[in-house]
């Protein structure tokens, strides 16, 4: 045989990939307990208990970047509304946080959060129902939204919106979700949203060891969604989805429903999302409006584009890091925050359009699998060809 | 002498169809009829709705009025482009259209025709059949040393073939070849000239052409089209010699 395939023989499984993997999982996963519990309290090493959760909620966001680099990075589907599914799971967690209270509520009520009794609510809304039982608020901490995304998805992908039309109107719905969920007869708190959390699971959420282990639950599922992505994305499906990023209606003309393909990824991608937002709020210890506001979700693009997209390993490299300088300069600089991200976000899409990933790989790493290939000319142009 | 054997079973039948964009008539009334194993050509002036007719029978525009039958029973003017191609109709673009971020290998991969549902795709794993069949159609459309290559950096003639291949392999009943020559050097022209000889002995294909060198090298029954309307179909010969033709088009 001549012609030997790479994907023959070079199988996405292998055991320096799973070599990488494992690495990756330890490091993050005894890095962080290690400094917390066993270095002494006044080396220069330890890390205070109140950064556990602040690393806590990087990861969170390496989640989130990865269910958008997912939809954004292979489908081409640049949803600017991913803060919403996020926001959407963090609601359903918060709601079960709140049902935890009990009695120990600044009014004392047993069922009730303390915003119904102060809004003179007399009974719970049908929508509270189930959310004081864990398993029932995980469930639809991934159910409420994926069924979002997919019937979003599933009348604009119909309809075939692509390329800016459909990322202004996931705008469009974050910000109307971020309308709503400010209004008080919504019944989520309005403004103020859902805090003062006690317990999570019977654990106390501001006992170190609760936040560790929110912590390692986080690094977890960030694998297990790493490896999820990974398999959608190495299969034939990822195949599908590349081509069709970048000739929509020709893979329409072989035989594969495009709309089919697509609904699966970004009701994929929202479930994720949601998964993050669902550990972000008990770890940072509230959920609020604020998290659909547009300029969320903006962000967590830039995140993926700096980091790479089209990699997924550069998705959550890239939350990590630019968050990581979100929280330095917010502290040392406020004024400055917007303009730095503005600039990298410039600096990336002008000089490193392959973001930090890319930049390694092109230091001559490991070849670039056509993965990482961004389009040679826009899909826009590609689907106008046609 | 006509390369194709046609067995007098009708493929395609269109029937009076009108297609409209605001106002301007793309295709009027047009009617035409295709047989099973037939090998086509169709020509006429541009705007004469040679590429709308193809858009309307892979289902990416519906008609105004009019009726399109595959194999008789078949209304393509109810399904969508993913359940037409499942039928077996196989579109080639004016313009090479391959997916260029992907392999050539991967090319054909995706055009196989295997499993099409999204679940499916999803746990597909390549099986030693399938590796063959690509392994073939490359080493018949010549690409055999590129298959690892970015399908991207293939020549314009070996995007066209590669194009040629991904119809191959997915066994098509019916292949339309929208201006298959387009763009290529004379010898590539040739080639595909025989490549197209040689397919059409076991499927049915429609040529869309402008180049009279290439249409009269394939030897095969032509229609014109005018104005969204047949004009003139039979032999190269009887259509160069059809004096409305002469005068809408080749006199020109």
């Amino acid at each position: 045989m001549i012609a030997r395939v790479a994907a023959d023989e070079q199988s996405p499984w292998n055991a320096r990939f799973w070599a990488g993997f494992v690495v990756c999982g330890l490091v993050l996963g005894l890095a962080v307990p290690l400094l917390n519990r066993w270095v002494a309290p006044d080396s220069p090493f330890a890390l205070p208990d109140y950064l556990v959760p602040l690393f806590g909620k990087y990861l969170c966001y390496a989640i989130l970047a990865l269910s958008l680099d997912l939809v954004w990075g292979y489908a081409g589907i640049l949803s600017l509304g991913h803060g919403a599914f996020f926001a959407l799971g963090g609601y359903c967690m918060g709601m079960y946080l709140m049902r935890q209270i009990g009695t120990r509520g600044v009014y004392g009520n047993p069922v009730l959060p303390d915003f119904m009794v102060f809004l003179n609510w007399m009974e719970l809304p049908w929508f509270w129902w189930g959310f004081d039982h864990f398993a029932y608020a995980a469930a639809m901490i991934m159910l409420v939204p994926g069924a979002f995304a997919f019937v979003f998805g599933w009348l604009a992908f119909r309809s075939r919106v692509t390329g800016v039309y459909l990322s202004i109107i996931t705008q469009a719905m974050t910000y109307a979700l971020w309308l709503a969920f400010f209004r008080n007869d919504m019944g989520f708190g309005g403004n103020n949203g859902l805090t003062d959390y006690k317990d999570i699971l019977g654990w106390d959420v501001h006992l170190p060891e609760t936040r560790l282990g929110l912590y390692l639950a986080t690094v977890v599922v960030l694998g297990v969604a790493y490896l999820l992505c990974r398999f959608i994305t190495v299969s034939k499906l990822g195949r599908v989805l590349l081509a069709l990023r970048d000739a929509e209606s020709r893979v329409r003309f072989l035989g594969y429903s495009t709309t089919h393909a697509k609904l699966f990824v970004f009701t994929v991608s929202a479930v994720l999302a949601g998964i993050a937002g669902g550990l972000y709020v008990p770890q940072v210890g509230i959920i609020n409006p604020s998290e659909f506001s547009p300029g969320n979700s903006i962000e967590i693009a830039i995140w993926v584009s700096v980091g790479g997209r089209g990699t997924l390993v550069g998705a959550a490299i890239g939350a990590v890091l630019v968050n990581l300088a979100k929280t330095w300069l917010t502290g040392a600089a406020p004024e400055v925050w917007l303009f730095f991200l503005g600039g990298i976000f410039v600096l990336t899409t002008l000089v490193f359009p392959r973001g930090i990933v890319g930049v390694f790989r092109q230091l001559n790493w490991p070849r670039p699998r056509a993965a990482t290939a961004l389009p040679v000319e826009s899909p826009v142009a590609a689907e106008k060809r046609i | 002498m006509n390369a194709a054997h046609p067995t007098g079973d009708v493929l395609l039948y269109l029937n009076g169809v009108t297609v409209s964009f605001e106002g301007f008539k793309a295709l009027n009334d047009l009617s035409l009829v295709v047989e099973e194993g037939e090998l086509r050509t169709i020509i006429g002036p541009n705007g004469a709705g040679k590429t709308t007719m193809m858009d309307v029978v892979t289902g990416k525009t519906r008609p105004d009025t009019g009726e399109v039958f595959f194999r008789g029973t078949e209304d393509l003017t109810r399904l969508d482009e993913a359940d037409i191609a499942n039928l077996g109709i196989g579109r080639k673009f004016q313009r090479p259209t391959v997916f260029e971020n992907l392999t050539v290998y991967e090319n054909l991969e995706l055009a196989l025709a295997d499993s099409r549902g999204t679940w499916r795709t999803l746990f597909a794993r390549p099986t030693p059949e399938r590796r063959e069949r690509i392994r073939a159609t490359l080493s018949r459309i010549g690409l055999s040393g590129e298959s690892t290559k970015s399908a991207g950096l293939l020549s314009h003639g070996q995007k066209q073939w590669l194009e040629i291949g991904m119809l191959l392999i997915h066994d098509r009943r019916l292949l339309l070849l929208d201006e298959p020559v387009a763009g290529m050097t004379d010898r590539e022209t040739e080639e595909t000239a025989a490549l197209i000889l040689d397919l059409a002995r076991d499927r049915t294909i429609v040529v869309v052409e402008h180049d009279m060198a290439f249409v009269r090298s394939l030897g095969a029954k032509v229609t014109v089209l005018h104005e969204g309307s047949v004009l003139a179909e039979g032999s190269v010969e009887h259509v160069q010699n059809h004096p409305r033709v002469i005068e809408v088009y080749l006199g020109r």
